[in-house]
């Protein structure tokens, strides 16, 4: 098995996709010749022509249109924003158009779409190259919110959005793009979307989060692990619709329940988490729920000791698990 | 001359009195709906009345064994012409589970019914637009010889959605057909406050098309320009902006006054009614007559007299069905 990058892990799978069925088609800013501004879609122009890997005019509510319209025809569009954050001008497209084509026609359209976006901080990015905008999307059913940890998870799971019949949001985290990398299979396989992964089983404490955090985790568990703490990784990898069963399985088994994201802590993807475990598990329960996030504040700042005061990091999770532990 | 101008157009009597048909049955359909939203039997009516013409010209001119739609919520004319039935439109009316378009979850006129390829539609404005420009990319990159026709008011011609939809389509040479229904009012506010330019159409030459104004109340007209621009889109020279000036005879909605226009205003507009309009060619030309005319409104009140019994009689869908097909089941 090769070991890849993240980003190398989004690109096989396109490029794997594209060549299983020839309605896969990619379009976004930047995607063509450049090849995209990460290059996620590098050699995918030359390889399938101007047709099928598209270069749009700087125009993202028209980059959802025009894939929702090509999706409901039969066809099976990728788009690409170039960054989560600018994402935003679509939104009307993706929660009232996308996410209810299905429902509003009572199953007669459906709308087999995959808008894929890069997100997360740490890349000196500053309020609009960083941010995390899974929450805006998180209580929209109709849509599926994939955002995966490890190249073997991206590639899995974007092959399974593309053939998945509804619309999937899959944000890529970029800081993971160059700076993970692990084994991933030449071969065709896909992962079920709903589904979270244990990363780490242990005993004592329980993680759950997504995305960069699973690697914080995990690096944190090892140490920790040195010092009695057994702690379980649960990887969401999807976070709408949340795996509650996964959820419920884990926070049951340790009682001591962490949450960590790297969004805003109001309203965040881990505080549907928090409730689903406050409503199935208050009695299999030894300590609160603990939750780690990013303050409150609009975004994460550019200077990095502001950066870095935002966002959360190996040391700040550790620093959790631990007093959690001793909790 | 005139005695054969549908003839020029290469319409026979027989398709030019299904068009005068069809204009009527929207007519009488939307008229009931007003009626038994008066009564209190169902709860919102929005309006095709005075958008006729422009509606049953531009379908007759599409391919409607392939072409897709993307109607908005005025367009029953639209519907009716690529296979709704009345039954079916009164069906959603009452939001009973037989409704086609939504079995009951939408709102009246929300139209879609992927068998007539009439595209499912939203309440937000013009975001229907760059889903026709998808279609038509899907036709282009397919190579499917099919044509999508998108409407939306004149309103809708100030939403980025208008703006990036036909750039997005200009830039592509998509074969796709825009057609703003422009009657002057976006609810209360007259083409005075919306519009900067003098004319929708001259946002065309912005995305690299050709932009048309023509009378909506002349339906041959607007089948003629429908026509020449279905020609150019199938033949890849790419889209076309045509700008239908039409008058609304209701108020926006069931749920509107119309207090902000002077009701002379609709009675002056009511003048140029398309249905009169046409009917009036249709006399001149020998095709209908005072027998016809009466054989026609008899049939077409029995259709919605039918229509009306059956939707109103017909189940709601199980309050339970209300939680299928969010995803795919």
């Amino acid at each position: 098995m090769a070991v890849i990058s993240y980003i190398d892990a989004v690109t096989a799978a396109l490029h794997e996709e594209m060549e299983r069925d020839e309605n896969v088609f990619v379009l976004g800013e930047d995607v063509g010749i450049k090849g995209g501004v990460f290059k996620a879609t590098k050699g995918l122009y030359e390889r399938f022509g101007e047709d099928r890997v598209i270069d749009t005019p700087l125009t993202e509510s028209a980059i959802a249109g025009v894939a929702i319209g090509a999706a409901m025809y039969g066809l099976r569009p990728v788009a690409e924003m170039q960054f989560a954050d600018f994402i935003l001008p679509a939104v009307n497209q993706i929660i009232a158009e996308a996410a209810r084509i299905r429902y509003r026609s009572n199953n007669d359209w459906s709308c087999p779409l995959v808008i894929r976006a890069p997100y997360g901080g740490g890349v000196h990015g500053g309020l609009y190259h960083s941010q995390s905008v899974e929450a805006i999307f998180a209580n929209q059913p109709g849509l599926k919110i994939v955002m995966p940890s490890t190249p073997y998870d991206v590639k899995g799971l974007l092959k399974a959005a593309i053939r998945d019949d509804d619309p999937v949001l899959f944000f890529e985290h970029k800081r993971a793009y160059r700076l993970i990398k692990g084994e991933v299979p030449d071969d065709d396989y896909v992962l079920p979307i709903g589904k979270a992964d244990l990363k780490r089983d242990g005993d004592d404490i329980t993680v759950i989060t997504y995305g960069l955090c699973v690697h914080y985790a995990l690096n944190a568990a090892e140490k920790l692990e040195k010092e009695g703490i057994s702690a379980c990784v649960l990887d969401l990898r999807t976070v709408y619709p949340l795996d509650h069963e996964a959820i419920i399985e884990v926070a049951t088994k340790t009682g001591k329940v962490l949450l960590i994201t790297e969004d805003n802590k109001e309203g965040s993807v881990i505080s549907e988490v928090a409730a689903l475990i406050a409503e199935h598990c208050l009695f299999d329960l030894d300590a609160p729920i603990m939750r780690l996030a990013a303050p409150d504040v609009p975004a994460m700042p550019f200077a990095p000791p502001l950066e870095n005061f935002f966002m959360v990091n190996e040391e700040k999770v550790e620093k959790a698990m631990r007093e959690l532990a001793e909790f | 001359m005139e005695k054969v101008r549908h003839e020029q157009l290469g319409l026979c009597g027989q398709t030019v009195l299904e068009m005068y048909e069809k204009m009527l049955l929207a007519r009488k359909l939307d008229e009931r709906m007003w009626l038994l939203n008066r009564s209190g039997k169902i709860p919102f009516v929005i309006s095709c009345q005075g958008h006729e013409g422009a509606q049953i010209g531009a379908s007759f001119a599409l391919d409607r064994t392939k072409d897709y739609v993307l109607p908005y919520y005025r367009d029953l004319g639209v519907v009716l012409s690529f296979g709704m039935t009345a039954k079916e439109v009164m069906l959603a009316a009452f939001g009973k589970a037989e409704d086609p378009n939504s079995g009951g979850r939408q709102m009246p006129n929300h139209f879609g019914q992927k068998k007539n390829r009439i595209v499912t539609g939203s309440s937000p404005v013009t975001t229907q637009v760059p889903h026709a420009a998808g279609f038509a990319l899907a036709a282009k990159m397919k190579n499917k010889d099919f044509v999508t026709f998108v409407t939306f008011g004149e309103g809708s011609s100030n939403q980025g959605d208008f703006h990036e939809g036909l750039n997005f389509a200009g830039v592509h040479k998509l074969p796709v057909i825009f057609m703003c229904e422009n009657n002057q009012y976006a609810i209360s506010v007259p083409l005075s406050k919306q519009l900067a330019c003098q004319r929708v159409s001259d946002r065309a030459a912005g995305y690299g098309m050709p932009g048309v104004t023509v009378d909506g109340s002349d339906p041959l007209e607007v089948y003629r320009v429908v026509k020449e621009a279905r020609e150019r889109a199938a033949s890849g020279e790419g889209p076309t902006l045509i700008e239908v000036l039409t008058s609304r005879f209701t108020p926006h909605s069931s749920d509107d006054d119309d207090n902000y226009r002077d009701p002379d205003e609709v009675k002056r507009a009511r003048e140029r009614d398309p249905l009169l309009v046409f009917g009036h060619y249709l006399r001149r030309t020998g095709i209908l007559d005072d027998v016809r005319e009466k054989e026609l409104q008899e049939k077409i009140t029995a259709i919605v007299d039918e229509a009306t019994d059956y939707a109103e009689s017909a189940p709601y869908a199980d309050p339970e069905d209300s939680l299928k097909y969010v995803y795919k089941e």
